[in-house]
């Protein structure tokens, strides 16, 4: 691997102050497929559009939306292979901490540690950061909690928010239609509407992915129960 | 000469209504050789827990100290009080790390679930094994003197004042027959709102 030639990291600070790698980083992000996260009273609904290249793509065998452990799940906008490489190490931190404390870890514990190891990829030798920014989802101590996680390492706590292109039009509808109690079917219907502002060409089951997390796990919709939601949708 | 029983010594906790005991004896010795008798074996890990490691007394205070550590970066970590039962894994998974030298301690944990304030003790063997049982628990260089006298003593739904009552007789009785362990000895009653320690006149030989 490159960091074992490059002893100096890549990410080095312009006159400015600012990480320049960062900021690139969050343009591959903005330039990438939208996601939305929302959190409800009983329950947190994560999901994201699929823009296949071409008919062609069969778009049920890669998923955006994926489980981390049994009560948390994550989705992204940015570079796909980057998010694959940061969904096995959530899978292998989050089993690790079972191994040790022989319990489920909390949300904000995972969410720690992703992104510290987002933040290390900023200040290791030889390497970029993640061109990615993570929504990480779950449900312990018996609420419901959302996470974004930045290239940069930084993380932070929303009751709705929008990533990806456009994610400024998403967060204001999204203020616009939050509120506190919210149920999760609700949160369901907002988030698909929230995706639907800016969606080219007519939204089916087969080109949106939903995950929802409640107290009784974290479980990604099958393309039926999508259907149902969208159903609803004018 | 079975390197656990080197230094000698005995712990029992036992679970009472909405309180736990846990008790150790004070002896600290050499083979036959008494050296000290204000050597505790029992410590306070948190306000609701507490940890006995009988055993060799050299691992006695390296583990303490360890697992202090690990408390320590948990608490910070999570920004809250660890649960007992969370605690006994942590310690599990310690000793399982030195599967092949192992520390020579069977530590027993006594506490009160920091949420629900549930009683909880657990014991488990030098390499990690967890006992959980819902009454009490022994160890040390006299454990069959321990087993027998708990059996005979403990009832479930004891009273703080009765538990301790309990623990200590359980105790002092069993040390009494054991040439390893005595020559004092001090019992912690946890509750909800206080921790009372007791320490016990007993045979100082």
């Amino acid at each position: 691997m490159a960091s074992e030639r490059y002893s100096f990291s890549l990410t080095t600070f312009s006159p400015s102050g600012k990480l320049v790698q960062i900021e690139y980083a969050l343009a591959a992000v903005e330039a990438g497929a939208r996601s939305v996260g929302i959190k409800a009273s009983n329950g947190v609904v994560i999901a994201t559009e699929k823009v296949p290249k071409s008919i062609l793509v069969d778009e049920h065998s890669v998923h955006r939306v994926e489980e981390v452990s049994k009560h948390i799940g994550m989705v992204y906008s940015g570079m796909g292979p980057d998010y694959r490489l940061l969904v096995k190490t959530a899978r292998k931190k989050a089993q690790q901490y079972s191994l040790v404390y022989q319990e489920e870890i909390p949300t904000a514990q995972l969410v720690q540690r992703v992104a510290s190891v987002m933040q290390e990829y900023t200040q290791s030798g030889g390497v970029r950061p993640f061109g990615v920014s993570l929504l990480i989802c779950g449900w312990d101590n018996d609420r419901p909690y959302l996470f974004q996680c930045d290239p940069s390492g930084a993380y932070f706590a929303w009751k709705a928010t929008a990533m990806g292109k456009n994610y400024n039009n998403g967060r204001t509808f999204l203020e616009k239609r939050y509120n506190e109690d919210l149920e999760l079917d609700d949160a369901v219907h907002t988030a698909i509407l929230t995706l639907k502002e800016g969606f080219e060409g007519q939204m089916t089951a087969d080109n949106i992915e939903v995950g929802i997390c409640d107290a009784t796990g974290f479980r990604r919709l099958d393309p039926n129960s999508v259907k149902d939601y969208l159903a609803n949708i004018p | 000469m079975s390197i656990l029983s080197y230094n000698g010594g005995a712990i029992v906790a036992m679970k009472g209504e909405n309180c736990v005991a846990i008790a150790s004896d004070l002896r600290f010795g050499i083979q036959a050789q008494t050296l000290a008798m204000d050597f505790e074996k029992v410590f306070e890990m948190g306000p609701h827990l507490f940890l006995g490691l009988p055993g060799l007394a050299t691992d006695t205070l390296t583990v303490r100290d360890r697992l202090k550590f690990r408390l320590n970066l948990y608490e910070l970590r999570e920004s809250r009080k660890i649960h007992p039962k969370t605690f006994a894994a942590v310690v599990s998974n310690m000793l399982y790390e030195k599967r092949f030298g192992p520390y020579f301690v069977e530590p027993v944990i006594a506490g009160l679930d920091p949420k629900t304030f549930e009683p909880y003790v657990c014991n488990m063997d030098l390499i990690g094994c967890i006992n959980e049982p819902e009454d009490f628990v022994v160890a040390g260089s006299c454990t069959e003197q321990l087993y027998g006298m708990c059996e005979a003593l403990w009832e479930p739904g004891l009273k703080p004042d009765d538990l301790f009552e309990t623990c200590a007789q359980a105790l002092v009785n069993a040390f009494d027959r054991d040439a390893m362990s005595g020559w004092g000895a001090i019992v912690h009653v946890i509750e909800k709102d206080k921790i009372t320690s007791r320490r016990v006149k007993t045979r100082m030989d």
